[in-house]
């Protein structure tokens, strides 16, 4: 198969007329801002009451100038946001194997259900007794997860993983202090773990340890034995490993933190994995977050919104952050500090994301009791079935040795040292063939690394597209590797000076430097 | 299998080239212990078809009831076109901006709507959102805490104006770290914050003074007096901002003689469906000097190696995956699909769409005010200048009135009794541009017929 770099928008040379000289690349070219299209006194007058009314305010409290807000219409609003649309990579365009993100399909139907014009309608305070529906989806959306992660039960309310990660310790901090053991406050993070990990910890006013990998991709179960003790409230973990390798010690680790006082925070970014295969709870954990926007398949939107629902054993339930959804009878609701006096309390103004949970739920349903298995077993074909290609065509494996879960690292060591071909310049140049980037730089221990995650919605043939990007990416590295440094050569822009926007900032728009 | 494209032979070939016997074979390494032995609670799968019957009719029974709640979910007209071009799957399934050269159309609409969110609050900086209003606030405390190095109290000035369900998520989120929140009383005849209770806090090192406009009540507040206090005592100003009202209200930027110092607010009344309580968006500005003591991510403008100008994050030394422990917030995702929702819906309404929807929304609530006034029985709290929100006291007991008013299809408002006991049976009410005459009319004659 022979592979050619593909501009971002192929469609407008098939539909480009004979007569025209083919358009010179990058296709979708640069979008002025909508600053820029803005006059004075022009609207898009649907969009507003249609009377100026004068309303009493004290003047001492009035605005003297209107803000500088666009002033366009209708078409070029919508114009112009539809040709920004266009400059994006997005999975409903391009192949996107960044690993820790799992960039799978996001089911139209999820997002159409989810905005029923009641659902959108929906106040957050209007009451249970005109709330039943919409709570019946999350209480079943709760009972799903606790099943599938083996937890007592499930919170639905953070708002990101992040926020899952900062209920997650702060319920592991309420524990403890329950029970007056207050000297309890180093959290326990491996190397390899996610930055959002010791951040968290820090948030809630502890101190973290970084406990080391072995060779093998494990946690070193010996220098964990040597830094656990009266201080360690708990340690955070993803399993499998941000390594892209199932944790093959969790048994041995659960016991030895456990026996030493302290408790284990699951990290769901990798649940894809695993889902319906093994379940955190039956590995020990004494709590966990999910990423439903990966594993539950909601949409990432371009940084956001996402969910990290965060589920717990027995012994953390009296701390869950509220509020939590109850069903007594056939009725459904609101469980809030009342009911649970000890709860960690409330992490934003009401129920946190809610659309995007009835997004999951919808997903849950539609996958059901079997396609949560598949889920995982698809996920992890096609990273081990990707990671013997890559490795069949010459790519060194970070963790040759290893079962890939559903993602694995290819480093790049070899080539930085015979070509000075780094993980920033395939990742560039991979953009041009018409595939996003995998994540790379992460996790910090492997130089040069690209972390490929698949996701088990791709098909065969676009991961063998994959393959000979990459193949064609390093035959061209070594023919010329100035090239390839200059890449992209077929996105709206060439590489960016990141230092530049560091030192010289421009973060936003002034009349005066239009 | 829903989504899984792969074919028997699919199958086949790439266990073949793996060498592996089966796909089960792939989970190895896992202890054969630890495995799932199957799961109860997750019933079999249903097709698109039955699903959305289901949707619908759950939709359905809890039906659409005439709204006058706001306290913190403003319901406004949202434009067709907002929601049609941010669920384009090109806005709606991009990840995070990382890979800068393919994300240009999220980079660049972020740069917009930082550049708005200057614009609306009279700040030199915003950053690219927070979760929610509520979380919004906790996190411009913390940064106010980093910001303040001439305060080392964590000592907070918390008005009991400031929504309530806020201050509960301000302590969940900053109570390790050791911030305390002192509550400052309102006067109960305006509903506004008394400046005159300052004078006890001279001297005392306080951190930050919260300033709410309009407050939880509606109520507007002397933000100049609070302002100048707040820095003659050396204390940063936090303002807490409906982004709707700064329209026609003095910008934070403009407060007193030097302004305030971090803005922050829900950003929902901006294009986001009320959906329940989310996905909404917290935003965050602040002057120039505070910038690297933000958190979240922050879009910048720079150069291509053409030297064409082009957008990337920038500043990313603030945040987690870089800064991991001494970062300045744990926050990664963050609700960008919903800056998208508000970047498009500022565009289409523009300052004079959006001066209009809060001048109608202060007309309706004060037509809503003026008409529930001459029910028997019925007093209007407070009597200090409002946005759209207002106190009314009723002459029962609110909750039974409110669960009358539902059944006749109204949401009658948000009962204060468990957060503002010393109100008496009081609700806060809000009609905002969506409420035609026929509405308001409807109101008073339900609230009429409840009473009786």
């Amino acid at each position: 198969m022979t592979l050619a770099p593909q501009p971002l928008d192929s469609n407008l040379i098939a539909e480009a007329s004979p007569k025209l000289t083919p358009p010179a690349v990058p296709l979708n070219p640069a979008e002025p801002l909508i600053f820029e299209a803005s006059r004075d006194g022009r609207r898009a007058a649907a969009q507003m009451p249609v009377d100026s009314i004068a309303v009493h305010l004290p003047p001492q409290l009035r605005r003297k100038t209107p803000p500088a807000l666009p002033q366009v219409s209708e078409l070029q609003a919508l114009r112009h946001f539809t040709r920004l649309s266009k400059l994006n990579f997005s999975i409903d365009t391009h192949f996107y194997p960044l690993g820790s993100c799992t960039m799978k399909y996001n089911p139209r139907a999820c997002n159409t259900l989810a905005m029923l014009p009641q659902f959108l309608g929906r106040h957050p305070l209007a009451p249970e007794s005109h709330s039943q529906g919409f709570l019946a989806c999350f209480y079943e959306l709760q009972e799903m997860l606790r099943d599938v992660t083996g937890m007592a039960a499930v919170s639905l309310t953070p708002m990101a993983g992040a926020q899952g990660e900062f209920a997650g310790v702060a319920m592991i901090r309420a524990y403890h202090r329950a029970r007056n053991d207050l000297a309890r406050t180093e959290i326990l993070v491996p190397d390899a773990a996610h930055g959002t990990n010791p951040a968290t910890a820090t948030m809630l006013g502890m101190t973290v340890r970084e406990i080391p990998t072995d060779a093998q991709g494990d946690v070193d179960l010996d220098k964990l034995a040597a830094a656990v003790g009266p201080q360690t409230a708990g340690i955070m973990l993803t399993n499998p490993s941000t390594l892209g390798v199932f944790e093959r010690n969790i048994a041995k680790i659960a016991k030895l933190v456990h026996e030493a006082g302290g408790l284990l925070y699951y990290d769901g970014a990798n649940l894809n994995a695993i889902l319906g295969e093994v379940r955190p709870g039956d590995m020990g954990f004494d709590v966990i977050h999910m990423n439903l926007h990966k594993t539950f398949s909601t949409p990432h939107g371009g940084g956001g919104p996402g969910a990290g629902a965060v589920g717990v054993s027995e012994r953390l339930r009296p701390f869950m952050p509220i509020p939590v959804v109850d069903k007594a009878g056939d009725t459904y609701r609101w469980l809030d500090e009342r009911d649970l006096p000890q709860t960690i309390g409330r992490l934003s103004a009401f129920m946190g994301n809610a659309g995007v949970l009835l997004r999951a739920y919808i997903y849950a349903r539609l996958l059901g009791r079997e396609g949560m298995h598949r889920v995982a077993e698809f996920a992890t074909l096609n990273a081990n079935y990707l990671q013997a290609r890559l490795r069949q065509r010459g790519f060194d494996l970070a963790f040759p040795s290893r079962l890939a879960s559903h993602e694995f690292i290819v480093t790049l060591k070899r080539q930085k040292q015979a070509l000075d071909l780094t993980a920033t310049d395939i990742a560039k140049r991979l953009l041009d063939y018409g595939f996003h980037a995998p994540t790379i730089y992460f996790p910090l221990l492997v130089p040069e690394c690209l972390l490929i995650e698949p996701s088990e919605t791709e098909d065969k043939d676009t991961l063998d597209s994959f393959v000979e990007a990459l193949c064609a990416i390093w035959d061209e590295a070594k023919r010329d590797i100035a090239y390839i440094k200059g890449a992209p050569y077929l996105m709206p822009v060439r590489r960016l000076d990141d230092v530049r926007a560091a030192r010289q900032l421009d973060i936003r728009w002034l009349p005066t430097s239009a | 299998m829903p989504f899984i494209p792969h074919t028997e032979a699919d199958v086949s070939e790439m266990l073949a080239a793996i060498g592996a016997p089966n796909i089960d074979a792939l989970f190895g390494e896992i202890p054969a212990e630890l495995r799932c032995k199957g799961l109860s609670q997750v019933p079999e799968r249903i097709s698109e078809m039955e699903i959305a019957r289901l949707m619908h009719s759950r939709a359905a029974q809890d039906g659409q009831l005439l709204n006058f709640i706001g306290a913190g979910a403003y319901e406004h007209h949202i434009p067709a076109a907002v929601w049609e071009i941010t669920t384009r799957g090109e806005f709606y399934s991009a990840y995070t901006p990382y890979q800068a050269e393919a994300s240009q159309g999220t980079l660049q609409l972020l740069y917009e709507y930082q550049s708005m969110m200057c614009a609306l609050t009279g700040m030199d900086v915003s950053n690219a959102s927070m979760y929610d209003g509520a979380s919004a606030l906790a996190e411009a405390l913390l940064m106010a805490v980093r910001a303040n190095s001439a305060s080392d109290t964590r000592k907070i000035l918390m008005p009991a104006t400031v929504h309530p369900l806020y201050r509960a998520a301000v302590h969940a989120i900053t109570e390790a770290q050791g911030l305390e929140q002192i509550p400052l009383a309102y006067d109960p005849k305006s509903g506004s914050t008394l400046a005159g209770q300052l004078a006890q806090y001279v001297g005392q090192g306080i951190t930050a003074v919260v300033i709410p406009q309009p407050n939880f009540f509606g109520v507007l507040e002397d933000v100049d007096t609070l302002t100048d206090w707040a820095h003659a005592n050396g204390a940063l100003v936090v303002a807490v901002v409906n982004p709707v009202s700064l329209a026609l209200l003095k910008p934070p930027g403009e407060w007193g003689t030097t302004g305030a110092d971090i803005v922050c607010g829900e950003g929902q009344p901006l294009g986001a469906p009320l959906a329940s309580g989310g996905p909404y968006f917290g935003f965050l500005t602040a002057k120039q000097q505070f910038v690297r003591q933000m958190p979240g991510r922050i879009v910048g403008r720079t150069l291509d190696l053409e030297g064409k100008p082009g957008f990337t994050l920038t500043l990313q030394a603030r945040e987690q995956h870089i800064r991991r422990s001494k970062a300045t917030s744990n926050i990664c995702t963050n609700q960008g699909l919903l800056v998208t929702a508000a970047t498009i819906h500022m565009s289409l309404l523009g300052p004079e769409g959006l001066s209009r929807v809060a001048a109608h929304s202060i007309a309706n609530t004060a037509a809503l005010v003026a008409k529930l006034a001459t029910i028997p029985g019925v007093d209007v709290v407070f009597s200090g200048d409002r946005f759209h929100e207002a106190v009314i006291r009723l002459p029962q007991p609110v909750a039974p009135v409110l669960a009358n008013l539902a059944q006749r299809g109204i949401l009658g408002g948000y009962d204060l009794q468990r957060d503002y006991p010393e109100l008496g049976q009081a609700v806060l009410i809000c009609a905002t541009e969506t409420k035609l005459a026929d509405d308001i009319d409807r109101y008073v004659s339900a609230l009429t017929a409840a009473l009786n």
